[in-house]
Parts: structure tokens; sequence; C-alpha cells
């Protein structure tokens, strides 16, 4: 491995009285990286990255950082640093106080601290604003000034916890791309917390995936999307349809599956060992949906359809189609391409895929 | 129907000169006092004789009333910084924890603003003649302090209201310990809470009468004084150039702690 790792968690779980925020987590953060925790709020997530910051200690499990076990460790000696939902910029401080408050013990002379925090404003993209106050700054402002105050430090791991949700959609693009340059130039573990999807693949190297308090799947961005390990997961990222089809032959890498109506085809058997007969779920990408007013070629199964919805996203069209024997409609996300053909609701159509475009999903 | 709206409408187009005679019947009599304050005559009442500040140049020979006056101020400061301190660390428990009793603690702290004072009054006396600590001015200030706690409590409670907890986690996960977060960050971001809250004790303290005339025991306060001092009408005059200097002072204390009142919502609060 050439990564070393950073963050070690070994069978980790919190209670709350007899409630189980998180249950037998184990992860491990590899150097460098930008690790996002995606899930639903209430997943135990955040409760994941604070028992790490060190304001809540693990009911079992151990958590290591660089080498070095954290039990025991508060928060104030841990090798982290937070920012913070709200940011939490002390309000009665400038920016360049904000920035230095770490940096009290350090031994440091005011001049360094200052050059210290000249360095970190330019990386962050304040330059001059040092003397700002802290309610003059403006959100996208008061999110680069606590990942200064934080990044200052030189933290082993930098924890995000949901540091985009108090932006507008725009300004949070825009930071999601800063974040992800920032980290690159930084080197530092940065481990993120968010229940945007959308926001965790854009930056991540690798995401985790936690429902009720367990880790699903931990994966590249990539990977997640393609090869989702359960059926909660390929749901919450983006949309999927799925089929209940049989086994007909199991060789391994690849399966052969009987699906009712659109017949047998060959799908990635992703890690599903059963045998001849077994049911089996595939999962289908919306994008992945061939439509079409004459049968798709290429297309290795194909079946009439009729439209009955449309929604339109701008760069994207998506279609909900009816098929016979089918109670769920089955999806198509076409692209909204110059000469794309248009479909209105009511229309007959004919609807298909490739088998490599689908995937098995193995039943947990 | 319309009569009854017209009608309405007419006696609401008068509620703006209602209210200006209201509040002029109930703040006017406070502006006679600063009036006769300057006027040549011992004998309170209309017509004005002259104008004259003599009232004002002899207040420094009454002894006794610079002694009143220094009482209040001890009792006064003391208390203040008793109650401030106390409200604060109170208000912070009510706000950041949840406890056993929680309600029925703030409930029971909040009580003395509602009893009536007298009944506070009568019932301190016998505690503490009962257990033998006399009346002093220490009792005054024990006494007060119960009496102000509750306002302290409802300011600082108001500014740990809006005093985002994610603040004091900031502080400790930059290295500070729960010490050092409470002295760099929360105390700072309140601080306009409690400079607000030790000016209201401070002048609740100062003009309080019944809770001190009953446990000052050999050391007037000044309102026990001067309340001592109407029945001789020589001295009437002194006692109202000196009211009027009180009136000014507790104005210009409320001001500034109104002031420091809403810098601490602005400090606190969380910009959108």
């Amino acid at each position: 491995m050439d990564h070393k790792i950073a963050v070690n968690i070994a069978n980790v779980s919190k209670s709350f009285g007899s409630f189980r925020a998180v249950r037998n987590v184990n992860l491990q953060l590899k150097e460098g990286e930008f690790f996002s925790l995606l899930g639903p709020s209430g997943c135990g997530k955040s409760t994941l990255l604070r028992m790490i910051a060190g304001f809540e200690e693990p009911s079992e499990g151990t958590i290591s950082i660089g080498g070095l076990p954290m039990a025991g460790i508060d928060a104030n000696h841990r090798p982290t640093n937070m920012v913070f939902q709200s940011y939490a910029i002390f309000p009665h401080l400038n920016v360049e106080e904000n920035i230095i408050f770490g940096l009290a013990r350090s031994g440091l002379s005011r001049s360094e601290k200052r050059a210290r925090a000249e360095d970190m404003l330019a990386k962050v993209g304040l330059e001059g604003l040092g003397r700002r106050s802290a309610h003059e700054l403006s959100g996208g402002q008061r999110q680069r000034v606590a990942l200064a105050r934080a990044l200052v430090l030189e933290p082993k791991v930098l924890l995000l916890d949901e540091p985009m949700s108090a932006l507008d959609k725009k300004l949070r693009e825009q930071m999601q791309m800063e974040l992800r340059a920032l980290q690159r130039s930084v080197g530092i573990t940065f481990l993120m917390v968010t229940h945007d999807q959308h926001e965790a693949m854009t930056i991540s190297d690798r995401c985790g995936v936690m429902f009720e308090g367990k880790l699903a799947q931990v994966a590249t961005p990539h990977e997640l999307y393609q090869k989702p390990n359960t059926k909660q997961v390929a749901d919450f990222i983006g949309g999927m349809n799925f089929f209940d089809g049989s086994i007909k032959a199991n060789g391994g890498t690849r399966l052969e599956v009987e699906l009712p109506r659109f017949g047998q085809l060959s799908v990635d058997a992703h890690g599903v060992s059963d045998g001849i007969g077994a049911a089996v779920t595939i999962g289908l990408r919306p994008e992945r949906v061939h439509i079409g007013s004459e049968r798709p070629e290429g297309a290795d199964v194909a079946v009439p359809a009729r439209v009955i919805d449309r929604a339109f996203y701008g760069e994207t069209i998506h279609y909900y189609l009816e098929l016979e024997g089918r109670t769920d409609p089955l999806i198509a996300s076409v692209t909204n391409f110059e000469r794309a053909d248009h479909f209105e609701i009511g229309d007959a159509v004919w609807s298909g895929f490739r088998g490599g475009a689908a995937v098995a999903l193995p039943k947990k | 129907m319309n009569r009854v709206v017209a009608v309405l409408s007419r006696i609401g187009r008068l509620l703006p000169a209602y209210a200006v005679l209201y509040i002029g019947f109930l703040y006017l009599p406070i502006l006679l006092l600063p009036l006769f304050s300057f006027n040549d005559s011992k004998i309170l009442g209309f017509p004005l004789t002259g104008f004259t500040t003599k009232w004002y140049g002899s207040l420094a020979e009454q002894t006794a009333l610079f002694d009143a006056l220094k009482n209040s101020l001890i009792v006064a400061v003391v208390s203040a910084v008793v109650a401030t301190s106390l409200g604060t660390l109170i208000s912070r428990a009510i706000t950041k924890h949840r406890f056993p009793l929680r309600r029925i603690s703030q409930t029971l702290v909040m009580a003395p603003l509602v009893m009536p004072e007298i009944i506070i009054a009568i019932s301190l006396l016998i505690v503490f003649l009962g257990i033998g600590i006399g009346t002093t001015l220490f009792t005054v200030i024990l006494a007060h302090s119960l009496l102000t706690i509750p306002f302290c409590v409802s300011i600082m409670t108001s500014a740990f209201g809006q005093f985002d907890d994610a603040l004091e986690e900031a502080a400790v996960d930059l290295g500070e310990t729960s010490w050092g977060a409470l002295r760099r960050v929360t105390l700072p971001v309140v601080s306009p809470g409690i400079i607000s809250s030790l000016l209201i004790s401070f002048t609740v303290s100062f003009d309080e009468f019944i809770l001190a005339f009953f446990l000052s025991g050999n050391s007037p306060t000044l309102p026990v004084y001067i309340w001592s001092q109407v029945r001789f009408p020589a001295k009437l005059p002194n006692v109202i150039a000196l009211g009027s200097l009180l009136i000014l002072i507790s104005i210009l204390f409320l001001l500034v702690a109104e002031r420091f009142r809403r810098r601490s919502e602005r400090f606190t609060q969380q910009p959108e």
C-alpha cells in the first residue's frame, strides 16, 4: 500500500441511552485523501465525526489518528481541527484574531503568528481582509475564515461538518471546487460530512455511505454510482431502476439473468454468488435506458412502452415509461441534445438497454 | 354596522392624544422635581419665586446624606456584582444543559420578581434576627442580590439564548481548555449582556426602599435616609436637589445598559 493510514476507525459504536447512533463502523482514511461521509440526516455520520474530533467518546471500539490511539485524549489535544456547520466564527474578534486563536499556545511571536495568518488568508483567497470584523463577512467569507482558522494549526485531519449547507446553490458549487483545490494544495486529509450526494461525489476521492449507524459502502464516487452494494445505496446515490429476475447461469464475474418479458441478458455479477434459479435484483441507471420510436439498436433487450410522464431538467429530460407487467414506471434520462428525439405523454415508444449497463445488487 | 366602524375609527384617531396625555400625567410629576430644585423657596409649590443653585451647593455640607450615599453605593456595587455573577452562571446552566427540575429551578429563581417586596422584607428580617446576624449593610446586600438576580437572569438568558454552542466547541477544538474557552470566547461574547446586567441590577438596588428600610439597621441607604428627611421641611430642598441628580444618573445608566443589551444581540446573532 503506497498510502499511509491517517485515521483508523476500528469496530466503533456509539449509543445514546438505548439509541444506537453508530454501529460497529470500520473505516480507514488514507493520508492526503478527501473522504466524504454521506447519508440521510440522523444516520450517525455527524456522531462519527464528533467522535474523531473528541467531542464524543465511542461506546465501543477505538479511533487512532496517525497511529496513536485517541481514547482518553480530549478534543483540545487531538491533531484534528473542525469546520463547523455554523462556521462558529468568534464574533468579538476580527478575521486575523480568529485565525491565530489556536496559535495562543504555540510559543510563536506576535509577528510570526501574523505572518502565518497572512499566509492562510492568501491560501483561502481573503488577502487583505485580516482587519475585517466577523459580522461584516458574507457566508462564503465566513467559511473561508473557518477553513483558515483550522488549517493554520496544520492538523493531521481536517473535519468538515456539512460545510456547504449555509450557502446558496451557486456559491456552494463554487466553494466545492475551491475546497477541492485547497485540499490538494495543503495535502491534508479532509473528512467531510454531508447529506448531499452530488456534493460528496463532486469533491471526494472516496465516499462512505451510512444508513442507520452502519457503514453500507465505501468506494470511489464512480464505483459508488456504477456498482452500489445495496438497493439502499443505489437509491440514495441518484435514481435507479430495479428489475427482479432469476439467475440462469453464474460465471463468477458475469451473471446470466432471465428478466420477465425482457428475456435473458448477461450482467456484472458484482459479488452475487447465488446459484441457478435464485432470485436476483438488477439495477439500471436511468441514463442507461435507451428510448426510441423504433426498437433501439445496440440494446441487448427491448420492449414496447408508453410515455406516462415527463420531467424537464434543462440538460436532461426524464421520461416515465409504463411497461406491461411492471408496477413501477421505468425512468429513462435522455440528454437534451440538439437533435434528440422528443416524446409526448401518451406516445408509444421502445425502451431497452445493454446487459453491460446493468449491475446485479447483492442482497443484504 | 357602518356607524359602529365610523365611531370606532373616530375613537382610534383619538388614541395618540390619549397616549400623550396618559404618559404626560405619569411622567410630568418627575419633571417637577428638577424644577423645584432650582426654586428659591423652601416651600414646594407654585408660584416659583426665583432661580437658585444653592440647594445643590449646600448638598456638600450634608454629611449624614453623604454617608447614606456611600452606603447605597456599597450595597449597589456589591449586590450588582454578586447578582450578575450568580445570574450569569444560572443562565448558562439553564440555556446549555438539560437537567432534572430545570424549569422549577428557573421559576424559583424568577420568583422574587413577582413576590410582594414587603413579604420578602419581613421574612428576611425574621430570618436574620432569628439566626442572630442582625441588620447591617451586609443583610441589605443579601436581600438586594436576591431581588436583582431575576433581572440578571432575564438579561443573561437572552444573551446566552442566541449564543452558538459551537463557539465553545470551536475554542476547545482549536486547543483551549474548557476554562480557556469560557475566558477567551464565552465571556467576551456575552460581555455586553454582563455589563447591561451589572448596570440594571445596580440601578434596581440603588433606589430600592422597602428591603433596605427593614434590613439596613443603623446604616441607612440613600432612599431610607431621604424618606427620613421628608418630615423636616428645612431639609426638603436639598433632598429634591439630590433626587434630581439621581434621576439624571438613573436615566444615563439605563441608556448605557440598553446600548449594551442591543450590542449583545448583534454580537450573538448569526448573520444569515
